[in-house]
């Protein structure tokens, strides 16, 4: 896949045009900002798209409390940097049962912590718009979804019921127990979005470059050790690689790759020879063949 | 004109046709899928799969969800990024080829520059090949490029490619279709997909990857400049309409008219976030400062002055209806353009189009599937141009009223001429002139209910009591209607809504001339009701539901309706045959079982 200026500005235009659309059209709208690379070109296409006037809508952000630390600092220090408002929400039910990546299964804890506390927060605020950064080039239930995408009474997403969209022509009418998924970079690719980040000199997480991390081995899987909650096995110790991150999401549950790309420049030309699909270091992804679809039927973003 | 860095593509045709496999060959060979993705495809197989281990089978890179998987067909339209070897960006959105899909094909070619259609060599053709042909042409795609697949299965023989080449010929001519090319192709081989083969000397032409590389859009040659209003942007000394340049280009200085108001004003600034830019060409999201700084909003148009759109309220469009409940002459639905949104009303449905053989045929309706001609009234003007002309201004969706769907996707054929030869006049007696002389304020009172619920005995004996108060009114029947301005009309659900239209229209007009109108008729459906209310001004519209079990309405049966539905002879009668939707919010209820001379009290409570 190859990506040129010309081809993120016209990417460009079509995301600015879905993010003023959102802003317009519904009473009460919010950026879903995970802290990925995806969530910071969306924050930076959603400052240009309202530019010189303020963000209309606030930021959201899902904490499972298990995300790397280094997620954390980042996402605080972007909400001060550009004076965005910035929700943070937990599953505290989830929090209190003692839910966590280890006891429970990962597809489990992904819907009490992800998906339930998403459907909490969207609940708790009235959003009746959820902007979020999925592209189709992740995954094959993505590449069906539209770029306005109806939830049913319970955020429920219904594949086999979806909107026509046709044109540039969106519809964000909504009936009362309904809400919207919005994806404006529904026609990235991951490429795309590096080299966006690349010729904009977006800021994005320093999980992304490589660097030395404490690591144990999963399966064929290298997981960094980001705190003492993770449970080593017995004399099991950390080593030392130099890995990199091409998502990220909850340290158990992300597997880093080994990598030198240190800086911008080595990371997109890493991802322009890669030869993994960037799903495949998703833990949670590949329980079943089509558990994307199954997580988002109940609401996933 | 600057050439477009990403254009798309509709693939057309069937499982059978071949193509996942052609799809997921062209992305394998143009290198824009993951290699990983790949591996997984040559060592993963389907039940029943004869691709031998080690091969790649293309289809599972394209298939998508899981119901779909199940029953080996595509259901939803997939888009997939693909990279053309001179560096521009393809969006292939892959269209479902069966016919009860017809609607999600017309999603997928709605965006499409080009079209690759599939056919099968090895059949004689099918009639979803015109089909889709008529689809392809209607939803404006460029260019259209026929892969004739299985050619191997032929031995690459030049007189079957031929042939059925020719017997295409009729339907591309009777469509107006002058953009298409014929290639011969095997997508399981590969032969003329990416790479020429040699297997087809006789083929002179391109090769498939060749053939949409070749593409380019054309120059537009008319000078209109346009941009809808999405939002205003504000903040301290700025105020822009924000927007995404649909067509040709605008530049500073431009002198540009706001539709469909026709204020006039200056470009001053054209912002990006980057800085000030001079130009902004299609497809260029910018924020635009006028001079003077004239109203304008969410949904208005911004065109440069020099050939622009003439606003209208009336059109004649192709409509492809998308929504398993059927379109209803007379309704009211939202019309979307872009930002743009207003209510409108289907008044005619001028034919369906048989798509297999272009006929016309003559229809009530529209089914899901169906593609027709019809007519459509805006309740305000919107600047929408012929969709031949141009795609982002003339195309159009409607939006049911209630569950809030896209049920048909519109493109304009043209504007209406009534709509401009008709200039509304406005005269000095006025509305509360007329009332004011007659000493009562001008009301009307819908009475909705069952057959034999007994509004027309409550309207009677409202009137009588309303003439000793000394106010003018009049009663609008809905059985005596029927008799004379309604006789054309029967009892189904379009008849019902052209009923409750009409029956609305003569209430406006009395009340306009300053009387107290009283309508009892059935109007079964909120939708109606609701369509009638939107008529009226704040407070005039007074809605009274004559709330009478069902069981009462029958044994009282004053027209001898509901024996006959019991014998089966009447199949609309409502309450019986055809659901009443209740009011959510009437003005008045009315318990149709209580004495006459109560309900009438309350009633003129309500009025007085």
């Amino acid at each position: 896949m190859k990506s040129t200026p010309e081809i993120l500005e016209a990417l460009e235009s079509e995301s600015i045009e879905i993010l003023r659309e959102t802003a317009a059209a519904f009473k009460n709208p919010v950026l879903l900002y995970s802290i990925g690379k995806d969530s910071s070109v969306l924050l930076h296409l959603a400052r240009k798209a309202f530019h010189p006037a303020q963000l209309p809508f606030p930021m959201l952000h899902i904490d499972t409390t298990w995300k790397f630390r280094e997620m954390i600092a980042f996402r605080d220090q972007m909400a001060d940097l550009y004076g965005v408002r910035l929700l943070v929400h937990t599953n505290a039910e989830g929090l209190r049962e003692g839910v966590t990546p280890f006891n429970t299964g990962a597809s489990e804890y992904t819907r009490v912590m992800k998906t339930v506390a998403l459907r909490q927060a969207l609940d708790r605020h009235g959003f009746d718009a959820a902007i979020g950064g999925s592209r189709r080039d992740e995954e094959r239930s993505r590449a069906k979804e539209r770029v306005f995408s109806v939830r049913e009474a319970g955020h429920r997403w219904d594949p086999r019921q979806q909107r026509p969209e046709l044109w540039r022509t969106y519809n964000p009418r909504l009936r009362p127990d309904q809400t919207m998924r919005v994806f404006p970079l529904s026609d990235w690719t991951e490429l795309d979005v590096w080299q966006y980040i690349h010729l904009h000199r977006i800021p994005v997480n320093p999980l992304y470059f490589a660097r030395e991390r404490p690591i144990v081995w999963r399966g064929h899987q290298l997981i960094m050790v980001d705190d003492d909650r993770y449970p080593l096995g017995p004399g099991e110790k950390p080593e030392l690689r130099r890995i990199r991150f091409r998502t990220l999401g909850c340290y158990p549950l992300t597997a880093g790759v080994e990598s030198d790309a240190a800086t911008l420049e080595e990371v997109v030309d890493e991802v322009m020879r890669v030869t993994l699909s960037e799903r495949a270091t998703r833990l949670i992804d590949g329980d079943r063949e089509d558990s994307m679809e199954k997580k988002k039927i109940e609401g996933y973003f | 004109m600057h050439s477009r860095p990403v254009i798309r593509l509709v693939a057309c045709g069937s499982v059978d046709d071949g193509k996942s496999t052609l799809i997921g060959r062209l992305l394998v060979e143009t290198d824009s899928v993951p290699h990983d993705t790949v591996a997984a495809a040559r060592s993963v197989r389907r039940a029943g799969s004869l691709i031998p281990p080690g091969e790649i089978d293309y289809s599972l890179l394209t298939d998508g969800l899981e119901a779909e998987r199940e029953q080996g067909i595509t259901i939803d339209v997939a888009y997939r990024s693909m990279s053309l070897l001179d560096g521009r960006r393809l969006l292939i959105a892959d269209a479902p080829g069966h016919e009860q899909y017809t609607r999600n094909m017309a999603v997928a070619a709605s965006r499409a520059d080009i079209a690759v259609m599939l056919v099968d060599a090895t059949h004689p053709l099918r009639p979803q090949t015109f089909r889709h042909l008529t689809i392809l042409k209607l939803m404006g795609v460029d260019q259209i490029i026929v892969a004739l697949n299985k050619l191997d299965a032929l031995n690459f023989d030049q007189a079957a490619f031929e042939s059925v080449c020719r017997d295409t010929r009729p339907a591309v001519e009777r469509l107006g279709i002058d953009r298409i090319s014929y290639i011969p192709i095997s997508a399981l081989v590969g032969d003329n997909v990416t790479a020429k083969s040699d297997r087809t000397p006789w083929h002179t032409g391109p090769t498939l990857l060749e053939a949409i590389q070749g593409w380019h859009p054309l120059q537009s040659g008319s000078s209109r400049a346009r941009m809808g209003v999405q939002i205003i942007l504000r903040a301290e000394n700025f105020r822009g309409l924000a927007g995404t340049v649909s067509d040709g280009s605008f530049a500073v200085g431009d002198e540009v008219v706001i539709l469909p108001g026709l204020n006039r004003a200056r470009i001053a600034r054209l912002t990006a976030f980057d800085g000030e830019i001079a130009h902004a060409h299609a497809g260029k999201a910018v924020a635009m400062v006028l001079e003077p700084d004239v109203d304008a909003t969410r949904g208005d148009v911004v065109e440069r002055v020099d050939g622009c759109t003439t606003p209208a309220d009336r059109f004649a469009a192709h409509v492809v209806w998308l929504s398993e409940s059927e379109l209803i002459h007379s309704r009211s639905y939202y019309l979307l353009n872009g930002s743009t949104m207003v209510p409108a009303t289907v008044t005619a449905i001028r034919h369906r189009l048989n798509i297999r053989n272009g006929d016309h045929e003559s229809a009530r309706t529209l089914k899901i599937n169906e593609i027709g001609v019809i007519e459509v009234a805006t309740d305000a003007r919107v600047a929408l141009a012929p969709y031949g002309e141009n795609r982002n201004s003339g195309n159009f969706i409607l939006v049911d009223r209630v569950s809030l769907n896209t049920v048909g996707a519109g493109m304009v054929i043209h504007a209406l001429r009534r709509a401009t030869n008709i200039t509304e006049h406005h005269y000095a007696v006025t509305k509360a002139v007329r009332a004011a002389q007659k000493h009562q304020r001008a009301r009307l009172v819908w009475l909705t209910g069952l057959s034999g619920s007994g509004k027309s005995t409550l309207a009677d004996a409202l009137e009588r009591r309303l003439y000793g108060l000394g106010l003018h009114s009049y009663v609008l029947d809905g059985d005596n209607l029927r008799l004379g301005l309604n006789k054309d009309l029967g009892f189904t659900k379009e008849d019902r809504a052209e009923n409750v239209r009409r029956v609305a229209e003569v209430g406006r007009l009395m009340v306009d001339a300053g009387l107290v109108v009283i309508v009892a008729l059935v109007s079964p459906f909120a939708i109606d009701r609701n369509h009638a209310r939107e008529l009226f001004e704040e407070g005039e519209f007074i809605e009274v539901w004559v709330k009478t079990p069902t069981e009462i309405c029958a044994q009282r049966d004053p027209k001898g309706l509901y024996r006959k539905a019991k014998a089966g002879l009447l199949p609309n009668l409502t309450g019986v045959g055809q659901e009443y939707e209740p009011p959510a919010n009437p003005e008045l209820v009315l318990d149709g079982t209580e004495e006459i001379a109560v309900n009438v009290e309350k009633l003129v409570r309500a009025l007085v």
